[in-house]
């Protein structure tokens, strides 16, 4: 069996994220690394593994990104991943849902025919375009269930079971592999990389492909073929700093209560 | 004019506000036609409540072949109700169900998907927060259908009235769709008070409540708002994570946001910074916090909130 864990590189959100002239996101000028939301998806992607003892089972970190991206794989094999896949082509830039999906559910696809792609594991959304869509996208494209949004995820045999939360629910949902599961970040702490860990990343395969690999055209994705169109972007001017009062013998409570009936809350 | 498909968010047929609010955002892209998944019984009365802001036409979809699978048998039924109708747009209230629901269709449709949106405007340009609050950014769908997905609280609801005409659409779900199967659900417990992404006002509580809520649920009631946490509150089990408000939590966009025992980290504030009003109680002057407030109070909330909500009592007589 083999997993494939969809991994991206995103603009670190502690920095001064930004966008690029044409409004695309900066993905060079801000440090970036692997969503920590998709450290989540490699964690369960590694237990679903360790709780089979006895099965041969291995997993694939892809992602699609421009050069540096393939830091979100290598932290990936670092944690335990067997192998990694980078999709990177100067035409893939810019791309939306549409193109990032389909770029995705092709290079998944390549992966199925080599080694075999029985569950293919997501984040809960990126970390930067927070669409939390993909997955479902690419469950779509591939016409695999989708097992979306697991704060729990539980197998035996070829039958997946997940917890997850919904509006106004907690439901429980089951489907046979293969599967798109995605996991949010109530799924488990996600480990770190060991120094065995790091030093054995970097013996492990990884190969960089182009579009021309997966099949696909310039033409079929990016951002001048996009479905959608940024017009504009703009920095929300800083909140302008308000009163700040210390509180001293129950003055706080008075000043709190007077400035929220000023405003009408009371 | 043209269709727009309004997806009605409601729950058991009880209508949420966030659909008002499309269908009042709908009439600027053409005539809303709200799509009902639910039970057919309860369609008449659901289009009593959506053709007071101008649905035009309501089709019932009857949910019995939907409700037990995930998100793709909607999918399946939106597009044959987008290839009858040819609408305008395809508006969705922003539910993580519902922006995948958006995903699947944008691929049937072949058509530009917008999700996250806090306005559309007559073009159908569209106005998202992105980077945790910290900018905005304007787009618009350029081949297709445009698809989109609006935020709650994103247009104040004005009523119109519609002709709200309730039209049967029977769907055909491909078995294909049917193989992600709900095979249990259990309902969360209503709190009595306000839903908290729907809410005027919040409250919330984090790692500094030390796991005791009660001052923030106290405070919160004298203002009749909704409770919420931070991830640190929810990870230390204190309140579920149905509460929690941020990055992987709800958004919120309240008139008035009150954080209490909050640091104000970025993944935090990403849930909260579009509030019209900001007010933290943080014991730390130096909470970041406070970078964000309208009004501050550096102080313990065990003390200062119980004070503030006997004097709201008070003063409400
Ligand atoms: C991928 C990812 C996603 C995340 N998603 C979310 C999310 O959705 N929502 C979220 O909230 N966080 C999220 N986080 C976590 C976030 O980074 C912070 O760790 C978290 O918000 C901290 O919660 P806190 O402010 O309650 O706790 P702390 O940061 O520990 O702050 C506690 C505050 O309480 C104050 N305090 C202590 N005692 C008192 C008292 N008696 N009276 C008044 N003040 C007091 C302290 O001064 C301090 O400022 C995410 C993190 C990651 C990596
Ligand atoms: N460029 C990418 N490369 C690899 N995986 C991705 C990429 N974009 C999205 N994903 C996967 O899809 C999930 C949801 O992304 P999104 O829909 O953008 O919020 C992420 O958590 C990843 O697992």
């Amino acid at each position: 069996m083999n997993i494939v864990v969809c991994v991206k590189y995103v603009p670190d959100a502690t920095a001064d994220r930004k966008f690029e002239d044409d409004f695309t996101v900066d993905r060079v000028g801000v440090d970036g690394l692997l969503s920590e939301l998709d450290e989540y998806a490699v964690e369960q992607a590694l237990q679903f593994r360790e709780k089979r003892e006895g099965e041969e089972i291995t997993v694939t970190a892809l992602t699609i990104g421009p050069e540096k991206a393939v830091d979100a794989v290598r932290k990936a094999l670092q944690m335990g991943a067997d192998s990694g896949v980078h999709v990177v082509d100067d035409a893939i830039a810019g791309s939306d849902y549409l193109g990032t999906s389909l770029v995705l559910a092709k290079a998944i696809e390549k992966i199925k025919a080599d080694t075999g792609a029985d569950l293919v594991v997501c984040g809960m959304a990126s970390t930067d375009a927070s669409g939390s869509v993909v997955p479902a996208m690419l469950a779509e494209r591939l016409g695999m269930p989708q097992v979306t949004l697991a704060s729990v995820v539980e197998s035996q045999g070829d039958q997946v079971r997940i917890k997850r939360d919904n509006e106004g629910s907690t439901e429980v949902v089951g489907a046979t592999l293969p599967i798109v599961l995605s996991v949010t970040d109530q799924s488990g702490e996600a480990r770190y990389p060991s120094f065995k860990g790091i030093m054995a990343a970097k013996k492990k395969p990884l190969e960089t492909w182009s579009l021309t690999d997966l099949g696909l055209d310039a033409d079929q994705v990016g951002l001048s073929v996009a479905y959608t169109q940024v017009e504009d972007t703009t920095e929300r001017p800083p909140r302008t700093a308000g009163e700040v009062v210390t509180d001293e013998d129950g003055s706080g409570a008075g000043a709190l209560v007077d400035f929220l009936a000023s405003k009408k809350f009371i | 004019m043209s269709e727009v498909l309004v997806v009605i968010d409601h729950a058991e047929g009880e209508v949420k506000k966030p659909t008002y609010e499309l269908l009042t955002i709908a009439r600027r892209l053409g005539e809303p036609s709200a799509v009902f998944f639910g039970s057919p019984e309860q369609g008449d009365a659901v289009a009593e409540k959506v053709k007071k802001y101008g649905a035009a036409k309501v089709y019932v979809v009857d949910d019995a072949q939907i409700k037990g699978y995930l998100v793709a048998p909607k999918a399946e039924a939106l597009q044959q109700l987008a290839e009858k109708t040819s609408p305008a747009a395809v508006l969705l209230p922003s539910t993580f169900e519902n922006k995948e629901v958006a995903g699947r269709l944008a691929i049937k449709l072949g058509s530009g998907l917008i999700t996250d949106a806090v306005d559309v405007d007559e073009s159908g340009t569209t106005t998202q927060s992105v980077f945790a609050g910290n900018y905005t950014v304007q787009a618009k769908v350029t081949t297709g259908t445009p698809i989109i997905t609006v935020k709650p609280n994103s247009a104040a609801p004005e009523e119109a009235e519609g002709a709200g005409a309730v039209e049967a659409f029977a769907a055909t779900v491909s078995d294909a769709a049917k193989t992600a199967q709900i095979v249990a659900t259990q309902p969360r417990q209503s709190t009595g008070r306000p839903e908290l992404t729907e809410a005027a006002i919040v409250v919330s509580g984090g790692r500094g409540t030390g796991g005791n809520f009660e001052p923030v649920e106290g405070f919160a009631d004298s203002l009749g708002a909704a409770v919420g946490a931070s991830r640190a509150a929810v990870d230390s089990g204190w309140m579920p994570h149905a509460f929690q408000v941020g990055q992987t939590g709800k958004t919120v966009s309240p008139q008035l946001y009150v954080a209490n025992g909050i640091s104000g980290a970025i993944q935090h504030r990403a849930g909260m910074q579009t509030s019209k009003t900001i007010v933290a109680v943080n014991k730390d002057p130096e909470a970041p916090i406070f970078e964000l407030v309208d009004f501050g109070v550096v102080g313990d909330l065990h003390t200062v909130l119980p004070a503030a909500t006997e004097k709201i009592t008070e003063r409400k007589g």
